[in-house]
């Protein structure tokens, strides 16, 4: 009963109160990039919470039995690099062959999920949070990429309106969609505290 | 990136101007927002970066003539974490208080769009000197904006400059400015001035 409650409390911290976007800076690239549309925005959530769950599991579990034991911490980065490439290789071939559709519009921002921050940056977190528990890191990845995925559909709603309106000339563009989202991370900051 | 450009000092302008990385590519946005609370870590920030860019520019420009087209990426991310995991050791070592406060935003410069963008735009065409002039540049730009978003916070935030008071005790303390809010919203007002800035050059 208290690893479920620990599971259903770390789900949430990381979802909304430590949402990777933001509070941690971290994916801002597509999080700016892709969210023009609400279903182009859905679906590169979908992607990143795939690829982040499995290579946050994935370099836990390295990171955790082979890293640690033997002592070659140093490997780390690379390693981490190598699993989420090889993630990202599956998704584009998996988009490729059952969505063509989806997979033309993504174009170069599918590859560059690798270079995404949120799937790094979380794998560290995994390691500087010290989760010990493979549950955890399994849940931990997965509220990542939902949060992710959250952050991303409600800035692509609110840029769907942000076309209609009536915007000043030199903030038109990449300026004022930082300043929404400063906004908006002002509006989750409403969660700090909650969980731990 | 065009090859029209390949005037040395053109190259090495290029970054601080019209090819500024944060204003103008809009790349390397997260250790941007993310370490830019205070001048001192945004100079560690930048200076790491260059370092980091300086070096697989260099290494990418030797091998280029090796490169497969399908692997370079894998390649390039490679040689990149290689050189990370040595500026992150050499901070854990003789700064340890900043590499605390950095924390995971260090390893994190292995997926800077910027660093991924040079090699592949610049470096793994080019001969050794343009990229080592384009990887300098680059760094620059990216240093000083990184310092000017980190003076506009901490003087907004603290009301002082790398930890010295520049105005009196109390009298200047948004927290905000501090706090992820600020960044996004200075980020996004000073796009807005450089916009600004553009459109009265065009004009003239």
């Amino acid at each position: 009963m208290e690893l479920l409650q620990t599971l259903i409390l770390s789900f949430l911290s990381i979802v909304i109160v430590n949402n990777l976007v933001f509070s941690k800076f971290l994916g801002i690239c597509p999080y700016l990039g892709v969210s023009g549309r609400l279903d182009m925005a859905f679906g590169m959530g979908m992607a990143v919470t795939f690829v982040v769950t499995l290579s946050g599991t994935l370099t836990w579990l390295i990171d955790n039995f082979i890293l640690m034991p033997l002592n070659i911490e140093v490997m780390r980065y690379v390693c981490f690099i190598l699993v989420i490439a090889g993630a990202v290789q599956l998704v584009e071939m998996y988009v490729r062959k059952f969505f063509p559709a989806l997979y033309e519009s993504f174009g170069i921002f599918l590859a560059l999920i690798t270079t995404n921050c949120a799937i790094l940056g979380l794998c560290l977190f995994l390691n500087l949070w010290g989760v010990s528990n493979f549950l955890n890191a399994l849940v931990l990845s997965f509220g990542a990429g939902v949060g992710f995925t959250m952050a991303i559909c409600i800035m692509a709603g609110i840029r769907e309106n942000l076309d209609l309106a009536d915007v000043p000339e030199s903030l038109k563009g990449a300026p004022i969609t930082l300043i929404t989202a400063g906004i908006l991370s002002l509006a989750f900051m409403g969660f700090n505290g909650m969980i731990k | 990136m065009s090859n029209a450009k390949t005037n040395p000092l053109s190259v090495f302008l290029n970054g601080l101007g019209d090819e500024n990385p944060v204003f103008v590519l809009l790349l390397g946005m997260c250790p941007t927002l993310a370490v830019t609370g205070d001048l001192a870590s945004s100079l560690t920030m930048g200076l790491s970066a260059t370092f980091v860019l300086f070096c697989s520019n260099v290494v990418v420009s030797l091998i280029r003539n090796l490169l497969k087209p399908h692997i370079r990426i894998l390649m390039f991310t490679l040689t990149i974490s290689t050189f990370v995991t040595i500026v992150d050791l050499i901070l854990k070592a003789y700064l340890p208080e900043m590499s605390a406060k950095l924390g995971p935003y260090i390893p994190l410069i292995i997926v800077n769009c910027l660093i991924i963008c040079r090699a592949e735009a610049c470096a793994s065409k080019q001969k050794l000197g343009i990229a080592v002039l384009d990887a300098l540049g680059m760094g620059l730009g990216f240093t000083l904006t990184l310092s000017a978003l980190g003076i506009v916070r901490e003087v907004l935030s603290y009301g002082t400059v790398l930890g010295f008071a520049i105005a009196p005790e109390g009298s200047l303390s948004i927290f905000g400015f501090a706090l992820p809010v600020g960044a996004f919203i200075t980020l996004g007002f000073m796009l807005g001035i450089v916009n600004i800035i553009n459109r009265r050059n065009a004009k003239e």
